[in-house]
């Protein structure tokens, strides 16, 4: 059953409700420090008893100037920055990035490199979702799910430490390439966790999307219209579960994308419910991009060989050649070296569009770069949505957003 | 699906002030900034670009004339295009764009951001209040001009300010990791502070600011 919170005539309701019952209108400040901000967002709320009239959004306790950070730095000590945006999935933050510095070189990495990321950011992507899953199973009331997402997750956190050397801040990508190749054995890995992983999805999807409680605080609330999902700025699955089939791994593909096979989900009626419902979807797309990678696995180099000013030469080489060594000192100490020039750049990351836009003016340094965040852009709309909701649904809407207080603050 | 030199050409025949961008990759424009709004409305409703995606401006250094210059990015879901506009805002001091969150409502929080960063007032923005820094706060952090280690300044609650004499403190870079800045080699020259060592966690900044 779809609740309906109809209040057509709102304000003389409440005007009448003042006069008679001499009630007023009461500020709530939910937040920083709330269970279903996840993070530290603050939403000054106003009340009318239990229904929202107002809602301010609070940004910034969570602002580490990421931007002005990167004015000064090269641009491969930047890319442990990038690990600290969206760090549910840092993996994707950093293909993002070294793909837009990458097109700013105009380099072209190899088959090998972009099927690598292409795993990474599509094994992030599952990551994201279940611990978006898990969390807003906890925010509308179903514990289990959290539990068999994080099992799941531990899995690929033991993925990602085999791969790069860390669980959580990866700082994988370089530009020009990755950091290591994938070690022995890794495919096999991933592809057997493909294989277990889809039959758990279904287990924890099957605990939500027939779930009276969850149905019930899900349908029908937080409805965002197509239109205003796009003027918003939505993307990622909030702006699917609207209906505007926008995805940039199909739309502008990037990494390789282009080919292999996989359906973007788009929700109808745009409420928190279709959200959670494409979120679902894409895990089983993103196992079936995955299994397509592996299938026709690239050999060959994991880097762009002929990018000897961009990417560090391996270590023997530095040790027994002197063009290597010299190379690798200019890179570390000077930063890859950049044509003058503006790009901006998108990639599909699990929250939505993150995009890049860097200005070089030479060098090895950024002069400018500025990092659209899709968490940023999917919070704006939340005066919006809230307008009219019940508090109880607020916290589910919030969930349904599935966002990230350091990417949106940076 | 729009061809991008359409779309070029079609804006430089309906605004002959535009005049090509150098970018490295989607078609990009320049125009005067008073046609901004405009344009982007031109390109939003005959050429379907209808996803704004980001509002931003770049600080060209603080010598530099004009100081200012504001950028569009917006993006066709139908075409799937991007197209780059950009506008010098006309005042170095008071730099001011127009804004387009009545086209697109999510270039309020965007422009919020430019203003609380940069500085750049958007003229007839229906809450153009800081979003990322707190409201009070003296400064425009992005700006060229202002410190990577931060200015000292007092707390967001003023009252506790008072009260414990408490501040936000510059951070110490003791010696690095930033050691570059752009465009110069020499990096000893390009960031002194880094090479500052007179002052870290333990020991105070001396006064000489």
């Amino acid at each position: 059953m779809a609740t309906e919170y109809a209040f057509p005539d709102n304000a003389a309701k409440t005007d009448a409700a003042a006069q008679e019952f001499q009630t007023e209108k009461m500020s709530l400040a939910m937040g920083p420090s709330h269970p279903s901000t996840h993070g530290v967002l603050r939403l000054q709320l106003e009340l009318d008893g239990e229904i929202v009239t107002h809602c301010d959004p609070i940004l910034g306790y969570l602002h580490r100037g990421d931007e002005k950070i990167a004015e000064n730095m090269t641009y491969n000590q930047f890319v442990p920055y990038t690990d600290r945006l969206d760090y549910l999935a840092p993996l994707a933050n950093n293909v993002a990035y070294a793909i837009a510095v990458e097109k700013l070189a105009n380099l072209k990495v190899p088959a090998r490199c972009e099927a690598i990321r292409v795993i990474c950011c599509e094994l992030a992507r599952i990551s994201a979702h279940l611990l978006g899953l898990g969390a807003y199973g906890i925010d509308v009331g179903a514990w289990s799910v959290f539990l068999y997402s994080f099992e799941e997750r531990e899995k690929l956190y033991k993925l990602f430490e085999e791969l790069t050397g860390a669980r959580f801040t990866t700082s994988y990508t370089r530009i020009g390439g990755v950091a290591r190749d994938v070690p022995e054995g890794w495919n096999d890995r991933v592809g057997k966790f493909c294989d277990q992983f889809l039959p758990i999805l279904e287990e924890i999807l099957n605990l939500l999307t027939r779930n009276k409680i969850f149905t019930d605080r899900t349908q029908g609330v937080g409805i965002i219209s197509r239109e205003d999902a796009i003027g918003y700025g939505l993307t990622g699955p909030n702006l699917r579960g609207s209906g505007v089939a926008f995805d940039l791994r199909k739309d502008k593909p990037y990494s390789g994308y282009k080919q292999y096979e996989f359906d973007i989900p788009v929700g109808t009626t745009g409420d928190c419910y279709d959200r959670y419902l494409c979120r679902g979807e894409e895990m089983r797309q993103s196992v079936r991009i995955v299994r397509q990678v592996l299938k026709n696995f690239p050999s060959g180099a994991y880097y762009a060989e002929d990018a000897k000013k961009i990417f560090a030469p391996r270590k023997d080489k530095v040790l027994t050649s002197m063009e290597e060594l010299i190379n690798n000192f200019m890179i570390t100490t000077e930063g890859p070296q950049m044509p003058a020039g503006e790009v901006y750049f998108e990639a599909e990351n699990p929250k939505g569009a993150l995009g890049f836009f860097i200005v070089s003016k030479g060098g090895g340094v950024p002069y400018r770069l500025k990092i659209r965040s899709p968490s940023f852009c999917n919070l704006s709309i939340l005066p919006k949505v809230c307008q009219g909701a019940l508090v109880s649904d607020v916290v589910s809407i919030l969930g349904s957003l599935d966002f990230v207080m350091g990417e949106c603050d940076r | 699906m729009t061809a991008t030199a359409d779309v070029t050409a079609a804006l430089q025949a309906k605004f002959p002030a535009a005049t090509p961008r150098p970018s490295g990759d989607h078609p990009a424009l320049n125009l005067p900034i008073v046609e901004v709004v405009a344009a982007l409305k031109y390109l939003r409703d005959e050429f379907a670009y209808d996803f704004l995606v980001d509002v931003t401006a770049i600080d060209n250094g603080v010598e530099a004339t004009p100081r200012f210059t504001t950028v569009w990015h917006v993006y066709s879901t139908a075409g799937h295009g991007y197209v780059r506009i950009a506008a010098d805002c006309a005042s170095d001091e008071n730099p001011v764009a127009p804004t387009v969150s009545h086209i697109w409502p999510t270039a309020n929080w965007h422009e919020r951001e430019t203003y609380d960063l940069l500085g750049v007032k958007f003229e007839k923005h229906p809450d153009l209040r800081r979003i990322l820094m707190w409201d009070g706060y003296p400064y425009h952090p992005l700006r060229k001009d202002f410190p990577l280690a931060g200015i000292q300044t007092p707390l967001p609650d003023l009252e506790v300010s008072e009260l414990t004499g408490a501040t936000v403190k510059p951070a110490p870079m003791a010696g690095g990791p930033f050691v570059a800045s752009p465009g110069e080699m020499n990096m000893t020259d390009a960031e002194p502070r880094a090479k500052d060592e007179s002052w870290n966690e333990r020991r105070e900044k001396p006064a000489s600011e």
